[in-house]
């Protein structure tokens, strides 16, 4: 928008006080949306669960605790932002045309991909819903009343998905065990992702015996199933929450090294071909600060396709009973219970099942849409 | 005339535009007589050889044209009919020889399969015909070479076996696409005696595609100068090197380098570079980098004109 | 070409040595005391001090690692795994016991897998832009992000509970004795028809999208084209021609495929109480019964190795590339 067409200064720095109203004021629309959409999702979320928003605010325990400050950090952030992002525009006067960088081209590719834009979205509301989880539950879900009257209730507008064998109402636990369950599939994938790149990089930087020894480590390590490598390390370290993340974590790395190991050789080749030229620059700098942009673009995707299948072993080992014990609600020791039920309260497992299919199928199709838009594939022109 | 390609128009519909490969095409080959499609890398040479045996990939189509082969229209013809042409009546040479070989059958197994087809052979008759093909068409120890594996040949020795695929069936019509692009110099030489002997042999007409004007020089009768998917010259061998009427034909062979020429001398390129497929100028997509083109040249694209008897030139500016 | 097999052989060793080494460490890199790894606690107390002497002394915890280390490799050896505490008898019994339950179902989730997996994934590549393969595609990756266990559950609620068609668990019914032997063996499969689908339906899954993947690229090869240049049937084309190299790297695959169905079969176990090797790992693991959990995950890794071997073996048998690696072309 140029600056003639663009309605006042002063009106817009107002406007954006809202978040979004300045982008979509700007013409700018689909970010107005998002961060208007976002802003008045938070907002009405303190708003209808004062009572709770309240109560978490100053709440002994951790998890409240901490909802409530984010929901409220959310809100700031969201407004600032939009203030920031509006000054930022006028201040490049309508410059900010459409980019060719790879960044932006990659960008535009995903927003292409239906699927997997809708799997972003349902992925980013999942974990806003997880982590102000405290503040949106309707009930406690660990706290157990007459339970001989609410036990195995239906689903219902009062209890969206049923009760359980203790009267619990199953919502709230799953509300809760959204935030278990996709916390720890985010940080064991950001243990994976670390171990792995470190392990992959000093083994391809430093080659020789060190990268054999380290490469046969890796063959070993894959040979054993994951899920029976998981069981072993559990059943032998007896692991909390911490130590659950800890071991999915160093269960999975072994893609990653390998994949940082092979960019780093063959980036290796190509710095010492032409260390001749070069004028000395440490190698150790030009290996790393070439291997970040490049060798990302794949990690993304496979770390994205881990988050998947991180959330689905907790859910499996929770459902076995040797992950996420009850009562601190998980979506597989909920199944697990169903199981029990199966014959009398359908619901108590298909909810749970439902929202991990949902979960990992999006993060399924954000890896794939990822794939696409960092991987383009060649076009015909071999043939031309 | 054995092959008529009368306004051949192939298309690829891709999400940035349209890619026209091959526009408003025409020229004939008569029996064994041999042609060659010349034109710089991009310019549809290969979509030429593709669309007439109908095996363009999508995304692109034939929009447009006919394509006479002993009077029948092979854009035209049911799938059976096509199938029997193709490797039958009209064989199909790649350029690059390994790629043509599905590696995991062996040599002999590849030829066997066309022979058993188009020539109705029992597997002992083809078995020992293959054989001897594989020594006729140059091949050491053909016996070996029968059981062996593409990955275990040379790239001369692979192209050669490629050859004797696509001419064991006698087609009256062989296609070679850039057969020696991928090969050696000394390599080359022997493949174009091998398809100059075979040529002979089954009195076949070959219609070659090269940008090697060197091979160009070598093998035709006459030429078929290319730009954008458009015909720009047609005339024998000797009249295009001699005397190449079009601005284009000019540059390119002005571009190659000859004996006898002086040292002082320049090389004459042509200015400019290819100009996108999807973006074509209008009028003569060649008068951007025209040393003659004007303003007239911009309006429609000149048609293939006669010069004289056998030449045809596609340019305002040179008349008969 | 059998060089090529005794190198792959030869290789596996150490790879085997590898497994037994990681899991000693495990072992000793646990919190406690490496006696409790083969004698429980709460029995130790009860038993006589000499008695525990002796089981110190043959396991070697009271001598440096590396006797341990050594020690240990020998009683694998000799197929000593020790001895579980639930159980109180030897793990190796125990093991193999179980063994061939896990095997029916993983090896025939395998074939399930091979059969629709391909199938499918040929038929969409086949079908390519129409409306089947995206059906297809989406379905599979649908599928493929299921869990196991909870499709397990749904499906026995949907044709055990409320249908009826299958038993909701264990391998064989209560008049399994009194059935004749074609009775008894119609009885298994009808037991093992739920379960080996849902184990094969996921990697099924995996397997139609890696080979319509693998098919399509095959396919747009220019030995495809010269296939069709050559007047060949299309069917020929697609089926003698492109499948045969599109096949190829599928066998490795297999080799994966085993660990992933292997795990799996720990949850498909558990939900229809299928009495293998996975439903023994995940009660030694409630029960911490530490030589059955050390020995179970060994086992596994052995037979992973083995696969892999065998998905080796076939690859160099089917690609004539590969055995020839050293060679030159002539």
């Amino acid at each position: 928008m140029k600056s003639n067409d663009r309605p006042s200064k002063r009106l817009l720095l107002a406007g954006s006080l809202i978040p979004g109203v300045g982008h979509l004021l700007l013409g700018k629309r689909r970010q107005g949306v998002h961060l208007l959409a976002l802003a008045l999702g938070l907002a009405l979320v303190l708003v209808l669960r004062w009572d709770a928003f309240g109560e978490a605010f100053s709440s002994p325990r951790l998890a409240p605790w901490l909802s409530a400050r984010f929901l409220l950090t959310a809100l700031a952030a969201t407004a600032v932002f939009s203030l920031y992002d509006v000054r930022r525009s006028l201040a490049l006067d309508g410059d900010d045309s459409t980019g060719r960088s790879p960044f932006q081209i990659a960008k535009r590719r995903f927003a292409a991909n239906q699927l997997a834009v809708i799997a972003l979205y349902v992925i980013v509301i999942m974990y806003l819903i997880a982590a102000l989880a405290p503040i949106l539950a309707p009930f406690d879900p660990t706290a157990i009343e007459n339970p001989t009257e609410t036990q195995y209730l239906a689903p219902s507008w009062q209890h969206l998905f049923g009760t359980d064998e203790f009267g619990r109402d199953l919502f709230s636990r799953a509300l809760y065990g959204a935030s278990v369950s996709l916390s720890i599939g985010l940080l064991a994938v950001l243990i994976a992702v670390t171990i792995g790149t470190v392990y992959g990089a000093v083994a391809g930087y430093f080659g020789g015996l060190i990268d054999n020894v380290l490469m046969r480590i890796v063959d070993v390590v894959i040979a054993f199933p994951t899920f029976f490598l998981m069981l072993m390390l559990v059943g032998i370290f007896e692991a909390n929450i911490v130590f659950l993340i800890l071991i999915l974590g160093l269960t999975s790395w072994t893609g990653t090294a390998r994949f940082i190991r092979g960019e780093v050789l063959s980036l290796k080749e190509r710095e010492f071909i032409e260390g001749a030229r070069s004028i000395g620059l440490p190698h150790r700098l030009i290996i790393f600060r070439h291997i970040i942009p490049n060798a990302m673009a794949p990690v993304l995707v496979s770390a994205a396709l881990m988050v998947g299948g991180m959330v689905a072993a907790e859910a499996g080992l929770s459902f076995l009973g040797i992950g996420i014990r009850p009562p601190t609600p998980s979506w597989g020791n909920m199944i697990s219970q169903g199981q029990d039920a199966l014959l009398v309260a359908w619901w108590v497992a298909f909810f749970p099942g439902t929202l991990l299919v949902i979960t990992i199928l999006s993060f399924n199709l954000l890896s794939d849409g990822l794939r696409d838009a960092l991987d383009p594939k060649t076009l015909m022109r071999k043939y031309v | 005339m054995l092959l008529s390609v009368e306004n051949l128009a192939t298309y690829f519909f891709l999400d940035e535009g349209t890619l026209k490969a091959v526009d408003d095409l025409s020229f004939a080959v008569e029996e064994q007589e041999t042609v060659t499609l010349v034109g710089e890398s991009g310019c549809g040479k290969t979509i030429v050889a593709l669309s007439i045996m109908s095996l363009v990939p999508s995304p692109g189509r034939i929009v447009e044209g006919r394509v006479l082969f002993n009077g029948e229209d092979l854009l035209q013809v049911n799938p059976e009919r096509l199938r029997q042409v193709r490797g039958g009546e009209i064989g199909l040479v790649f350029q690059e020889p390994g790629a043509a070989l599905n590696p995991v059958f062996t040599i002999g197994y590849q030829i066997c399969e066309v022979l058993r087809l188009h020539r109705g052979m029992t597997k002992h008759e083809a078995e020992t015909e293959a054989v001897r093909l594989l020594g006729d068409t140059g091949i050491p120890d053909p016996e070996k070479r029968f059981r062996a594996y593409p990955f275990e040949l040379s790239g001369g020795m692979q192209q050669r076996a490629v050859i004797a695929i696509a001419t064991c069936a006698h087609p009256k019509l062989l296609i070679a696409d850039e057969p020696t692009t991928a090969l050696d110099v000394t390599i080359q030489a022997e493949i174009l005696d091998l398809l100059r002997y075979l040529q002979d042999q089954y009195r076949m007409a070959i219609l070659m595609i090269s940008h090697d004007l060197g091979v160009v020089a070598g093998i035709s009768d006459r030429v078929l100068v290319m730009y954008t998917g458009k015909a720009m010259e047609l005339a024998s061998v000797r009249d295009i090197f001699n005397e190449p009427r079009h601005p284009y034909s000019q540059g390119l062979l002005g571009s190659v380098p000859r004996l006898g020429e002086g040292k002082g001398e320049l090389r004459r390129g042509i200015p400019g570079a290819v100009p996108d497929l999807m973006q074509l100028p209008a009028g003569c997509t060649f008068h951007p980098r025209c040393p003659i083109g004007d303003a007239s040249c911009r309006s429609e694209f000149p048609p293939l004109g006669s010069l004289s008897d056998d030449r045809l030139c596609a340019c305002y500016k040179v008349s008969a | 070409m059998s060089l090529y097999i005794l190198k792959r052989l030869l290789l596996a060793i150490p790879l085997l040595l590898g497994i037994a080494t990681i899991t000693f460490f495990i072992v000793h890199l646990a919190p406690g005391d490496p006696m409790d790894m083969y004698l429980e606690p709460r029995f130790r107390r009860q038993m006589d001090p000499e008695v525990i002497e002796l089981i110190r002394e043959k396991y070697g915890l009271d001598q440096p690692v590396h006797v341990q280390y050594v020690k240990w490799l020998g009683n694998l050896a000799t197929g000593d795994l020790g001895e579980s505490f639930r159980y109180r008898r030897p793990v190796a019994d125990v093991i193999a016991e179980r063994i061939p339950y896990t095997l029916q179902l993983s090896i025939l989730a395998l074939l399930f897998d091979a059969l629709f997996g391909i199938a499918l994934g040929i038929f969409s590549a086949v079908k390519q832009y129409t409306r089947w393969d995206k059906i297809v595609t989406l379905g599979s990756l649908i599928i493929y992000s299921i869990p196991g266990f909870w499709l397990a559950l749904m499906l026995v609620l949907v044709f055990s509970v409320n249908l009826g068609w299958f038993p909701t668990s264990q391998t064989r019914s209560l008049d399994y004795e009194l059935l004749s032997w074609s009775g008894k063996v119609l009885d298994r499969i009808w037991h093992l028809v739920l379960p080996v689908f849902v184990l094969g339906v996921a990697s099924a899954a995996g397997t139609a999208r890696y080979m319509r993947n693998r098919l399509l690229e095959v396919l747009s090869e220019d030995y495809v084209l010269a296939a069709r240049a050559r007047g060949l049937k299309e069917r020929t084309v697609v089926f003698k021609h492109a499948l045969r190299n599109a096949l190829i790297p599928i066998l490795t695959i297999y080799g994966l495929a085993l660990p992933f169905l292997l795990g799996g079969a720990v949850l498909i176990e558990k939900v229809f109480a299928w009495p293998g090797m996975g439903l023994l790992a995940v009660e030694a693991v409630s029960g911490r019964d530490y030589p059955v959990i050390l020995a179970t995950s060994m086992i596994a890794a052995v037979l992973v190795v083995l696969g892999n071997l065998l998905a080796d073996v076939t690859y160099a048998i089917a690609d004539p590339r590969v055995s020839y690696e050293k060679q030159r072309p002539a």
